[in-house]
């Protein structure tokens, strides 16, 4: 069965289709009562971040485009040091979308949230006529999270003497979605996780914890080019520590592409006290996804707000934020 | 300008070729050079422009006798 | 190891007579700036990115054709990644898909063939860029095309060799010691033409590949080497003296030598390859496309020549920018400003 026009009318059609899939799979007290808006207990700071995501093609080596929407807000929350709670979904369908292909990606998702620790407590539905190159689904999440007291987070936060931490291999989203457009075969999976685990296993062991941000679109580069400025300091980092999966990292030279403005789905880097920095490090490669993690550089009081990325041979190489789409190149 | 890494022939048929990088496998136009099961070759733009030779460790011995005569 | 490490000494701690040397391949350009090469120099050897990088070489006419193209009814613009950003003298290919232009980006244009044989309704061009090591690939698509009788898949060609185009920086600058030979134009053309043009222009060409320790090395050769001619080839598990004969041969069958526009520099006579008469039913209109049209100020005619470097256009990092790129070597990630500026690279 396909989506019709009609499941998008707001009358029985609709109804059906939420009854069916989505009420299905997200079953909750909130959520079942099915009222205008969800009203749900408080704390006295929160955390809400809203994205959206399309991608093509929605089912991908490693994940879907359902357990992604619910990771990359989740991911989000988790980065300002809240806890995530509740979670929105908004789905924009394509006529034609087919049914079962929508079961997946809605059960994918509620599974996702479930592993996450977040309840889906509200959602809506369009359809819109098929008009080419849509990709059949359209979806954006909503996130709210509580804020733990004292805990405070800022891109600004970075000191001298503190240590970079990357939680796994980069570029693995990146590499998945392109494989499978570029026509390259390979095993190489989407790493779209929630971190839930992995901070709060750096929360409550009290890690002095100075900036943390989910390493997605832009790469490493991006981020850490972001942070060296907002802290106003020099950032190094050294190429032989970076984390790359050796079939990413072919990849990449395949496709004229560096692993250091790959996008990630489930990757993080954080910034912590050096005392700390041992144990972050041990904490994070002992929760889940965190296995691969690797201290990648260290934090220097210095106003250049250049990030240096020591190469293997001995070079220097200054890294800025992404420009363009970072495409692959071939000549 | 011509992006090209080295992969291995994994599979030959007539004049295409499956070219595995570290995991990574291409169907790849063969008919520029001469080919043989478990060559490694050098691919760009989806075609085998060379074959290598295989002595991947002595590469870099290699490099420097290269240079051997030159003294700065 | 330790041979290695007295290159880096020696390259490092060189205070000779200033030396330039020019990488004439845009994959050497980028694996420089990856691998942090230039600060490993003295400041008395500078490296120059020359004219090597398809995308940045090609004039506007070619990229408005293409613009053009993909904006006509069934018909679907194929491209590699990096081209699709350059502006030609209205849009680029990427502002032409936003005003609902086709275009597709792919890894091979092999896979070209495919995509005309699934869907034989619509009409396809391969932006058909490239220097002496993709020609021969463009010959294989065409080998295959006919074979399977594909009616509706044609190539606008905007094809470079490499020979004319050195002697022509030989010739309007006096300012390169040495040449970096492009590694993977010599796997095709042989490591012969290049000591055919060292003997022609007096200087050192070293053909090396593309990791650290091979460029250090080539950079060490092309210093000891300065002051005359010769050539060395570092690369020899891909570079042979000949090269790739099939290959060359496969180029030569489809392809004849052409005059060819240079972006900034204008034409260059027997600089690049058109398709033959017999084969012209594959040609999407690429015969006159030479215009040129280039923005005010805009420097690249200079900076591919090495006669000043990316820093020193007016343009550079102001109105010229990766967000905003005026000419092309800001656009590609092989472009010699794009690297200049996302590095910062900088001539000592």
């Amino acid at each position: 069965m396909n989506i019709t026009m009609a499941h998008g009318s707001g009358g029985a059609s609709t109804s059906e289709l939420i009854e069916s899939v989505f009420a299905k799979h997200f079953k909750n007290d909130v959520l079942d009562r099915m009222e205008d808006s969800a009203v749900v207990q408080g704390s006295e700071r929160i955390a809400v971040t809203t994205d959206s995501f399309v991608v093509t093609p929605y089912f991908f080596n490693g994940g879907d485009i359902g357990r992604l929407s619910v990771c990359g807000t989740v991911n989000d929350l988790l980065m300002s040091g809240a806890v995530p709670q509740y979670i929105t979904c908004g789905c924009i369908l394509e006529e034609g979308m087919d049914m079962d292909d929508l079961d997946k990606i809605i059960g994918s998702m509620a599974e996702t949230a479930k592993e996450a620790g977040v309840m889906v407590i509200t959602g809506d539905t369009k359809v819109v006529e098929k008009r080419g190159e849509f990709g059949g689904i359209m979806i954006n999440t909503t996130g709210v999270g509580f804020m733990p007291v004292g805990v405070s987070l800022s891109p600004a936060g970075c000191k001298d003497g503190d240590v970079i931490i990357v939680s796994g291999y980069l570029g693995d989203h990146h590499a998945a979605i392109l494989s499978d457009r570029m026509n390259i075969k390979n095993n190489i999976k989407s790493d779209n996780a929630p971190l839930s685990e992995m901070v709060s296993a750096l929360i409550e062991n009290k890690i002095e914890l100075h900036a943390m941000r989910d390493v997605t679109r832009g790469g490493l580069g991006t981020v850490l080019s972001e942070f060296a400025k907002a802290s106003n300091v020099e950032i190094d980092i050294y190429q032989d520590k970076l984390p790359v999966n050796p079939e990413v990292r072919d990849f990449c030279k395949m496709l004229g592409l560096d692993p250091v403005y790959m996008g990630n789905e489930g990757k993080m880097m954080c910034v912590v006290s050096k005392k700390d920095s041992e144990k972050a490090l041990e904490l994070i490669r002992n929760s889940k996804y965190g296995e691969n993690a690797q201290i990648i550089g260290e934090v220097k009081a210095a106003d250049n707000n250049n990030v240096i990325l020591h190469t293997a041979i001995g070079g220097e190489r200054i890294i800025g934020p992404l420009y363009g789409e970072g495409l692959p190149r071939i000549c | 300008m011509c992006v090209a890494i080295p992969g291995r022939v994994t599979e030959i048929n007539g004049t295409k070729a499956t070219v595995d990088f570290s995991g990574n496998t291409v169907e790849a136009e063969a008919g520029l050079v001469k080919i043989k099961l478990g060559d490694r070759v050098l691919v760009h733009a989806g075609c085998i422009i060379q074959t290598m030779s295989d002595e991947e460790a002595d590469e870099m011995e290699e490099l420097f006798r290269e240079i051997e005569d030159i003294q700065l | 190891m330790d041979r290695l490490q007295e290159i880096k000494d020696k390259i490092k701690n060189y205070d000779g007579e200033p030396l330039n040397f020019m990488e004439v391949c845009g994959t050497h350009t980028a694996a420089i700036s990856e691998n942090g090469i230039v600060n490993m120099l003295s400041p008395k050897i500078h490296l120059i990115s020359g004219p090597g990088c398809p995308v940045c070489v090609t004039v506007t006419a070619v990229i408005d054709k293409l613009t053009e193209l993909s904006l006509e009814d069934n018909t679907t613009v194929l491209t590699f990644g990096d081209l699709i950003r350059v502006k030609g003298s209205q849009m680029s290919l990427a502002d032409a898909r936003a005003k609902g232009g086709s275009v597709e980006m792919l890894y091979s244009p092999m896979d070209a063939i495919k995509l005309a044989l699934k869907n034989k309704d619509r009409n396809y061009v391969f932006a058909a860029i490239g220097f002496e090591t993709t020609t021969p690939v463009y010959s294989m698509v065409l080998e295959e095309a006919i074979k399977n009788d594909v009616k509706n898949l044609k190539l606008l060609t905007s094809l470079k060799t490499m020979p004319e185009v050195i002697r022509w920086v030989c010739k309007n600058t006096k300012n390169v010691d040495g040449f970096l030979a492009p590694g993977h134009v010599s796997a095709v053309t042989g490591s012969g033409l290049f000591e055919e043009l060292s003997e022609e222009t007096g200087l050192p060409f070293v053909v090396a590949g593309f990791e650290g320790a091979q460029l250090l090395t080539a950079v060490y050769a092309l210093v000891g080497m300065k002051g005359h001619s010769g050539m060395k080839n570092l690369y020899k598990s891909v570079v042979t003296y000949e090269g790739n004969l099939e290959a060359q041969k496969a180029a030569l069958k489809y392809f004849e030598p052409c005059d060819a526009s240079w972006r900034g520099m204008g034409m260059i006579p027997g600089s690049g390859m058109r398709l033959r008469k017999e084969y012209e039913a594959y040609d999407a209109g690429s015969y006159g496309l030479d215009e040129d049209h280039m923005p005010k100020g805009c420097s690249c005619a200079k900076v591919l020549t090495g006669e000043i470097s990316p820093d020193e256009c007016p343009l550079f990092g102001k109105a010229c920018t990766p967000e905003d790129a005026h000419g092309a070597c800001m656009v590609s990630t092989e472009g010699s400003c794009y690297n200049y500026y996302i590095s910062g690279r900088k001539r000592h």
